[in-house]
């Protein structure tokens, strides 16, 4: 059996051995090489621009300013186009712009014939603004007076609210405590070790090939024929090898520039490869949230009412905009399904760089911020902090109001019951109680998550496969769905040899996308991919099989309802004889001159369930008073994911996310001035990013679920893991210290006001005890 | 590519002196890990240069007669992090060595680019200043000798005039015999980072007397300091856990910390409090001191 | 002035001439001019590790080490590592124990523990000093879990 086994990655080897091909890696000697004139005030119109001289430049092949490009904006997140148009994505963007709303927002570019020269020709162009007070704080941009960030448009990106499980205000009237706190996250950024990257050429007169490093070809295919006004059909795109993406990938940022310039150029293959500093403030980020939650609890800890009220920073441009905070607000209902709730969101432009999609899509932000008040709630009846959550959490068979659909799998108790036991929660608490004064102090905290799989019903989900009988008596694959490093080709490898009776060995996944060619699938995002592509594989799979089975049938004249294939090879389903093997099947259905074709199935499928996930952070930490640092003494994610298709990899998914839910939680911010909105951190030194050394052993654990929506019985992991740690961890601080710190990151600088501020820290001589 | 208009190889340091003599606009490059990121960031002024890298004269590490110890500029952190000369005799300075970047750049990057880049938060900087280091600088008529808390000049400016070379520093027998030392680096990462705060304690006990006390900073000042109002206060006192509160309670006189994005002066004065016990505590131990 | 220069190098063990740019990085000759596209460029002024290669034994980020720094010594680069179509123990080791995920940082990683596995073979070694090793190599997929797996995996193959 494949599924369910930790075998290998299918590109493993290739990694290691440093053949894998990214989009950098298809290096043409030819390329010319594009580079953004940026601006370098974060609000304000360009009132002239002169790129004279820097056309002049020798080894300049052009340069093109806002007043050449296309004039029709287009939208850019990577949603799968919806047929009603009030769910349709803010179109907001030109190419190139004149009004300016984000430090680093693209004026004009540069083609030449090498980055130096490009380099040299952006400091000669000549820029004057017309510059307006940057808005980067809601109060301020909610002001009545405040200059419209998109003219004609409020700055209100979106808002919506809802309201389920009964009469909020009357819940909250029985309650026995109410308990209330506000609480802020803060722009940080993916930091994919590939930046983006994308190049272009045109492969006849008309039609415009992409290669690019992206997690969404199919989208991307039709939003740059969007923004260039021209038929899809005309535009191909190459997704190589993905150096990661974490949703920044899941946004169309260079490829329509890329098209633009070669078409512009000839045809002449054309390169936009951003640097880091620009790939940090020049791509997407994480939307920063500000958000109050009030909660209702009584006495016996039932959590009974909660209102919660989020405002969603989106940045220059909408991009996702506020599909984050609507997805972010959905989880409570299936975190916390039994009481009644109220959730209202706006989401605001601001001169940010625009903020996108990223890892868990709102989620982290939210359930920060819910799993914050859930222990406050917990604490202020003085509950222990576990056995709170194990009374008000989802189970098995609770409706999900909001989505009106059944819980049909959850295991999240299970996994705080490991959880609690691998930490060692009972006996660490009384142990810790000793050390709730001096400069050591230390606590432990816990957080819940849950999160989808997928994105349905709010947009489609579609997912293709194609198998194909090889001559060999193995089969290649090919999906729409695109691995960018998390593993989803090994996966599918894995459903296909399981389904077809075939070692995961004779299964080969076609690595890379292009949609001349590949199958459709909106792409990797919402952890949707193992979810919505199984149910894809396994009707291919089952397809083919029969296939196989029909043909082995002519061959032989046996009942295919008496065959079976297992291990490669097609056997009496009762007395497990071997009647053929499947090459010499192979071998007859390509080259009988009368019977046979070649075996292959395709399979479009679209999924119409959505299936919630849950998982669960323990920490244990020291905090060093004097030093103001937390050091992680020991950390597990345990997860509800349904069946585990790979375990290795899969703790490998759960390993990054933990990984980066540490590091937002402890160090990770894009520093941008309140004022000014300049960004101080765009680079890896700067913005931290945790190396080897700040990371302790992350450990992992899995409940044991069968999803019964799902091809074979998993749900979604991908993003999951980064949504409970920083509340765990928080929530291990006060546990520690009794201070609540309500806003990330909890940085060094952070806890020194904060422990100044209860005079923890004494001018005398270290920490007060 | 490095927007590199000249780049000359210099075989040896007469030659380098005189590349640069020929050449007044041309920078020395070495290790090359502070120059090729200023190319690349388009820093103007470093668009020729005369190539020291990995020469031999610049590298040695040994010790003279005298048994003062001498390091050449060109040295890289992993040479001084595996010299047997500076791990018995210099160990702070090892540990200030160790925490610069990470591997790859202390495989390439040298101690005297370290210095010469005249920032304050350069983690050899602080330990050479605790060790009293006198740095050698050659030019082509002359060669003189400047005390490393004499070569800093102000912020990224040192006392390094056109057509000098950083040759070598000496620390002599006086500044390191009988001495234990400590590095305390504190950053944001435990790699890949600057100080927000460095601190080099360098002491001497006998019959539990304090004999001899050196602590210097990086980031507590424009440029790396000494603490001398601290360290005549507590020289020559008997070694108790009063000693530190007092160091703890007197280093803000001596510090001049400042408000950046990076830190505000309040966190970073926490911080050079606490690493001035704390630094102190550790090299007390590593004397053999009980505290 | 000429912008080029001849330098002679071995590269993976083959001795190799070329006349070339003397403004351009290591990672650059290597990647443009000998197409080798193991190494990888994640931030060009390493802070990453992503191009990591082996300049006569050392490990050095490729992106910031001038290729004229190269002539007379030998290069060894991810490209060849694996030989006979077997792969090297580390690289083995980092398949073994799902240290790969998207794979960018992988060659700089494999080149990062294959110095360190040869400075500290036949010595016991401690997780920090594995992690010392590699701070100079960001992953941003595996929070380094699987890979100080793998990197023990190298030193102790017997390590589970």
């Amino acid at each position: 059996m494949a599924v369910g086994k930790s075998v290998n990655r299918i590109d493993a080897v290739a990694k290691v051995t440093g053949r894998a091909e990214y989009t950098e890696d298809l290096y043409k000697p030819d390329m010319l090489v594009a580079k953004y004139f940026r601006s370098r005030i974060a609000h304000g119109r360009v009132k002239s621009i002169d790129v004279e001289d820097a056309k002049n430049l020798k080894g300049v092949e052009a340069v093109f300013t806002f007043k050449d490009v296309p004039k029709n904006k287009f939208a850019t997140a990577g949603h799968p186009f919806s047929l009603d148009q009030g769910h349709q994505d803010v179109a907001d963007r030109l190419l190139l712009t004149r009004d300016i709303r984000f430090m680093g927002d693209e004026i004009a570019i540069v083609v030449a014939q090498d980055e130096i020269i490009a380099n040299n020709a952006l400091k000669l162009i000549d820029v004057s603004y017309e510059e307006y007070k940057p808005l980067v704080l809601p109060e301020n941009i909610l002001k009545k007076d405040a200059r419209q960030i998109h003219k004609g448009s409020s700055n209100i990106v979106g808002e919506h609210q809802y309201s389920i499980g009964g009469d909020v205000d009357e819940a909250f009237k029985k309650a026995d405590h109410v308990v209330e706190g506000k609480y802020e996250t803060v722009m940080v950024q993916h930091c994919h070790i590939e930046n983006h990257i994308s190049y272009a050429y045109m492969d006849d007169l008309d039609r415009i090939v992409i290669v690019s490093s992206t997690q969404i070809p199919h989208i991307a295919r039709r939003i740059v024929g969007e923004a260039l006004n021209m038929p899809l059909s005309r535009v191909r795109v190459i997704k190589p090898f993905v150096g990661g993406g974490f949703g920044n990938k899941q946004d169309v940022i260079l490829e329509p520039m890329a098209a633009f310039l070669t078409l512009k150029l000839d045809g002449r293959a054309v390169q936009i490869n951003l640097t880091r500093e620009e790939g940090m403030t020049g791509t997407r980020a994480r939307h920063p949230f500000y958000i109050k939650v009030k909660t209702g609890v009584m006495k016996d800890g039932t959590m009974a009412a909660r209102d919660m009220d989020a405002i969603s920073i989106t940045g220059g441009y909408a991009s996702h905009g506020h599909s984050i905070a609507a997805a972010g607000g959905s989880k409570q209902s299936s975190l916390y399904p039994r009481m009644a709730n109220t959730f209202h969101a706006r989401t605001l432009y601001a001169n940010m760089p625009a903020a996108g999609a990223m890892r868990a899509y709102g989620s982290p932000q939210i359930i920060y911020a819910l799993e914050c008040a859930t222990e406050d709630a917990a604490r202020k009846i003085g509950m222990d902090s576990v056995e709170f959550r194990l009374k008000n959490i989802a189970r098995q068979g609770d409706m999900n109001l909001l989505s009106g659909n059944e819980i049909l799998s959850c295991g999240l108790a299970e996994c705080l019951v490991k959880g609690k036991e691998f930490i060692n929660w009972d006996q660490k608490k009384k142990e810790y109680e000793n050390y709730k004064t001096g400069p050591l102090r230390k606590g432990l905290g816990v957080a819940c998550l849950s999160y989808a799989s997928g994105t349905y019903p709010v947009c489609v989900e579609i997912a293709g496969t194609r198998i194909s009988l090889n001559q060999d008596g193995t089969v290649h694959v090919m999906v729409g769905a695109t691995e960018i490093g998390q593993g989803s080709d090994t996966v599918v490898a894995q459903m296909a040899a399981q389904t077809l009776g075939l070692p995961y060995e004779h299964v080969r996944v076609v690595q890379a996308q292009d949609t001349d060619v590949t199958p459709f699938d909106t792409g990797a995002y919402a952890s949707r991919q193992a979810y919505v592509v199984s149910n894809a594989v396994f009707r291919a799979a089952t397809q083919l099989k029969g296939k196989i089975l029909d043909h082995a049938c002519l061959m032989t004249g046996e009942e295919s309802s008496q065959l079976n294939i297992i291990d490669g090879r097609i056997v009496n389903k009762n007395t497990d004889e071997l009647i053929l093997d499947m090459k010499t099947l192979a071998m007859d259905s390509f080259y009988h001159k009368e019977r046979g074709r070649q075996l292959t199935a395709d399979v479009s499928h679209k999924t119409t369930t959505n299936a919630p996930v849950f998982g669960c952070t323990f920490v244990d930490i020291t905090v060093d008073i004097p030093l103001c640092k937390i050091k992680i003494n020991n950390i597990i994610n345990v997860h509800d994911s349904g069946v585990i298709l790979n375990p290795v990899q899969a703790g490998g998914q759960v390993h990054g996310g933990v990984f980066m839910g540490i590091g937002a939680a402890l160090s990770e911010e894009l520093m941008i001035d309140p004022e000014t909105g300049y960004i101080y951190n765009n680079n890896l030194l700067d913005y931290k990013f945790p190396t080897f050394t700040d990371i302790p052993r992350i450990h992992h654990d899995f409940a044991k679920t069968f999803e019964p929506t799902s091809g074979y019985g998993n749900k979604s992991l991908g993003e999951p893991p980064v949504i409970s740690p920083p509340p765990a961890i928080r929530n291990a601080l006060l546990d520690a210290t009794g201070i609540s710190i309500n806003s990330l990151p909890i940085s060094p600088h952070k806890l020194f006001t904060a422990f100044s501020k209860a005079g923890l820290l004494n001018s005398e001589g270290g920490a007060n005890v | 590519m490095f927007d590199i208009k000249k780049h000359i190889k210099a075989n040896s340091v007469d030659q380098a002196i005189a590349l640069l003599q020929e050449n007044p606009n041309a920078r020395l490059i070495a290790g090359g890990t502070d120059v090729l990121i200023k190319l690349r960031d388009g820093k103007p002024g470093f668009s020729e240069l005369v190539d020291i890298h990995g020469l031999e004269e610049l590298k040695m590490i040994r010790k003279d007669k005298e048994n003062n110890i001498i390091i050449g500029s060109g040295a890289t952190f992993i040479d001084i992090i595996q010299s047997n000369i500076i791990k018995e005799n210099l160990s702070m300075l090892c540990e200030a060595a160790a925490s610069v970047g990470g591997p790859q750049v202390r495989n390439v990057a040298t101690i005297g680019g370290n210095v010469c880049n005249g920032v304050t938060s350069a983690d050899s900087a602080s330990t050479l200043f605790a060790l009293n280091a006198v740095l050698e600088i050659k030019g082509d008529k002359m060669t003189r000798q400047v005390p490393v808390s004499e070569f800093y000049l102000g912020p990224g400016k040192v006392d390094l005039k056109k057509g000098e070379i950083l040759t070598e520093f000496k620390i002599t027998y006086e500044n390191h015999g009988g001495y234990f030392g400590h590095y305390y680096k504190y950053a944001m990462r435990d790699a890949m980072d600057i100080a927000t705060i460095g601190c080099a304690v360098n002491l001497k006990t006998k019959d539990h007397i304090l004999t001899d006390f050196r602590i210097a900073f990086g980031v507590a000042g424009p440029v790396p300091l000494r603490c001398p109002k601290t360290e005549s206060t507590v020289m020559n006192q008997k070694v108790s856990e009063d000693l530190l509160d007092k160091i703890y309670q007197t280093i803000e006189i001596d510090v001049n910390p400042r408000t950046s994005w990076r830190a505000s002066r309040e966190f970073r004065m926490n911080l050079i409090k606490e690493l001035s016990k704390r630094a102190t505590k550790e090299a007390l131990l590593r004397a053999g001191e009980e505290v | 002035m000429n912008r080029h220069r001849e330098i002679t190098f071995s590269i993976n063990g083959r001795s190799r001439t070329l006349y070339m740019d003397i403004r351009k990085s290591l990672l650059e000759v290597l990647r443009e001019d000998l197409g080798l596209t193991g190494a990888k460029q994640g931030c060009g002024v390493g802070e990453c590790g992503a191009c990591s290669v082996l300049v006569d034994g050392v490990l050095v980020d490729s992106c910031i080490y001038l290729a004229v720094w190269a002539d007379q010594k030998e290069v060894r680069t991810i490209e060849g590592e694996a030989k006979n179509h077997i792969l090297t123990r580390v690289q083995q080791a980092y398949v073994d124990t799902g240290a790969v995920q998207c794979g960018f940082c992988t060659p700089g990683f494999v080149m990062a523990t294959t110095s360190f596995a040869k400075e500290c073979a036949g010595k016991k070694v401690t997780e920090d000093e594995i992690r010392k090793a590699h701070a100079g190599n960001l992953c941003r997929c595996t929070g380094y879990e699987n890979i100080i797996k793998a990197i023990e995996k190298s030193i102790d193959p017997d390590k589970e």
